[in-house]
């Protein structure tokens, strides 16, 4: 069944591949990003060609009046959004001595106040069709912890709780809640950490070595199907057995 | 749209989007007590009402809303104010 799927910072690394799967199911997608628009057009371009439908469309998902933006725009062109993916975030690795407050905030603003915003938003389209999938990328910072990163795990670990909170609330009404938390992925974001981490990483994996973003996506396929309409309130490691 | 108006299209509601016998629709009828809709449910029931009477009910007057009566004079209300 083909659905309106939102992408929260889907231009580039996990949201594109989350973006291009989901288009590749059969669902229509809305490709949100923050700055980069030249990427969006990339995803959107990718999905059109292989004959799916997409728009890109930009805001910044940490701000109130923008998330209401966003959804008025893509609830206009495309429908109501019934596959919410709160993907989006960013980090401001330090250590906690050397964190100031703007690079808490930031990551809490970016990955967390999202989250609660454009969930809120999502809602009231689901609640009245009866059907909703809200699906939120966390980390496995955010359930075993990891130094220099407590914003970013702090925010990771708040989007758990949050998904649990809500599995509960809206349970009834036919919408499921539910976390993909992936370990060290091959992305931009853990490019900058360089090779010697990222070996050291792959090294602890059971599976010895990085995850790509599709094996990301493919979890986030899995609870966007009619497959996953019993599973609810839970958080999907997706690791290589990093974290056992 | 005057008060019977209101009265009948908002018990249409009830029973549409809440599954609620027509019988037991009574101005003085809790939502939550006497009708039986959760909390939820009063929240599903003004996002209808929004959409149905065009009116934006902010959450703050949302919350004051317990009887089936006060949703009628508030969309009375809105709709005339």
């Amino acid at each position: 069944m083909s659905r309106v799927a939102l992408v929260t910072g889907g231009s580039r690394g996990i949201g594109r591949a989350i973006a291009l799967r989901l288009a590749s199911d059969g669902h229509v997608v809305a490709v949100n990003y923050a700055a980069n628009s030249a990427a969006a057009d990339d995803v959107v371009e990718e999905i059109v060609a292989a004959g799916g439908t997409a728009i890109a469309v930009q805001a910044d998902v940490g701000d109130t009046d923008a998330v209401s933006a966003m959804f008025e725009t893509v609830e206009d062109r495309l429908g109501k959004v019934e596959v919410l993916v709160n993907n989006a975030g960013i980090t401001r690795d330090d250590l906690l001595m050397r964190m100031g407050p703007e690079a808490w905030d930031e990551v809490i603003e970016t990955n967390l106040r999202s989250v609660y915003l454009c969930s809120r938003a999502a809602m009231r389209g689901m609640l009245r069709s009866r059907w909703g999938r809200i699906i939120s990328v966390s980390s496995i910072s955010g359930i075993s912890g990891n130094p220099g990163q407590a914003n970013y795990a702090a925010s990771k670990a708040g989007i758990i709780g949050f998904s649990k909170s809500i599995a509960r609330e809206i349970g009834s009404r036919n919408i499921t809640v539910n976390v993909v938390a992936p370990g060290f992925i091959e992305t931009d974001m853990t490019e900058g950490l360089g090779t010697e981490i990222a070996d050291e990483v792959a090294s602890r994996a059971a599976l010895g070595r990085l995850g790509r973003p599709e094996e990301i996506a493919a979890a986030v396929g899995y609870l966007a199907s009619d497959d996953a309409a019993y599973v609810t309130g839970q958080t999907l490691v997706v690791d290589g057995g990093l974290a056992l | 749209m005057d008060r019977t108006e209101i009265e009948s299209k908002l018990t249409d509601l009830l029973v549409d989007e809440l599954g609620i016998e027509r019988d037991d629709i009574t101005q003085e009828a809790k939502f939550e007590e006497d009708l039986d809709v959760d909390s939820l449910g009063v929240v599903e029931l003004l996002m209808a009402l929004e959409d149905n009477f065009g009116v934006k009910i902010p959450d703050e007057e949302a919350e004051q809303i317990t009887t089936v009566g006060e949703a009628v004079d508030l969309v009375e209300a809105k709709l005339n104010g």
